[in-house]
């Protein structure tokens, strides 16, 4: 305690430099993902097996497309924040660990956009 | 300074895991599995944006069995994750620490994924 200058105290970020911030949005995504996925696996059983058409005018309803959309951001942000702590548990390795931690990182931006403009390329007619 | 008398983390190849750890653990794996679910979401998506042929290669895809076989393990891994999910929510706010009340929403977690699992597969089915 000694050792700790007031200006560390009062900002209050740990030795991780960011304090809670990893933390606090992962389980302010968990929150959201629960309406969500519920959603999504209703939407998803309803649609088993349907048709193009039947496919394609379920995903361009307003509110579908919405939550959708919605989906893709959400999911591919609590996925990359989930996949950091995993390799930082597991990879030992400095060099490595950062390679790993930045792919998924971008990877998950790539697929949540993909994901998206492929609901708006739907609900606008593309 | 004596190496042999400090304590050690469970070895984890003689020492057999409490159920609440596996819980624990399983949460992580069941997380890492369902990035992978996330993947076959975008692929849907995006072959319903690229028009009828490629969405109907994705149906015949998603309709063979061994995909079908891994659509009903990953909506097990989806509810598994998304009710052991909310059972972390109560541990982050303080509730639920007790070893009985830890063993039984562990129960309870496996025990609602199944009945959701159920009834996800009985509305994809009927």
């Amino acid at each position: 305690m000694a050792f700790r200058t007031p200006l560390k105290q009062a900002r209050g970020l740990g030795a991780s430099h960011h304090g809670t911030a990893h933390w606090w949005s992962q389980r302010l995504s968990a929150v959201g993902m629960v309406p969500l996925m519920l959603w999504l696996v209703i939407g998803i059983a309803g649609n088993a097996g349907g048709s193009y058409a039947e496919t394609t005018a379920w995903i361009a309803s307003p509110l579908n497309a919405v939550l959708l959309a919605l989906v893709f951001g959400v999911l591919f942000y609590h996925a990359s924040l989930g996949l950091q702590v995993v390799l930082e548990d597991y990879v030992s390795h400095r060099g490595v660990r950062l390679a790993l931690v930045t792919a998924v990182r971008f990877l998950a931006l790539l697929l949540a956009i993909a994901g998206i403009f492929a609901v708006l390329m739907i609900a606008f007619g593309g | 300074m004596s190496l042999d008398n400090r304590p050690l983390s469970p070895h984890l190849q003689v020492y057999r895991l409490p159920f609440t750890a596996l819980t624990s653990i399983s949460h992580r794996i069941s997380g890492v599995l369902l990035a992978g679910g996330a993947l076959a979401l975008v692929y849907w998506v995006v072959a319903a944006a690229a028009g009828p042929s490629s969405y109907v290669v994705a149906n015949q895809i998603f309709a063979s069995w061994p995909v079908q076989l891994l659509m009903l393990v990953w909506t097990f891994v989806l509810f598994y994750h998304l009710c052991n999910g909310i059972r972390h929510l109560f541990w982050d706010a303080g509730y639920g620490f007790e070893l009985q009340t830890a063993q039984r929403s562990g129960q309870a977690v496996i025990v609602g994924a199944a009945l959701l699992t159920g009834v996800a597969w009985l509305v994809a089915l009927v």
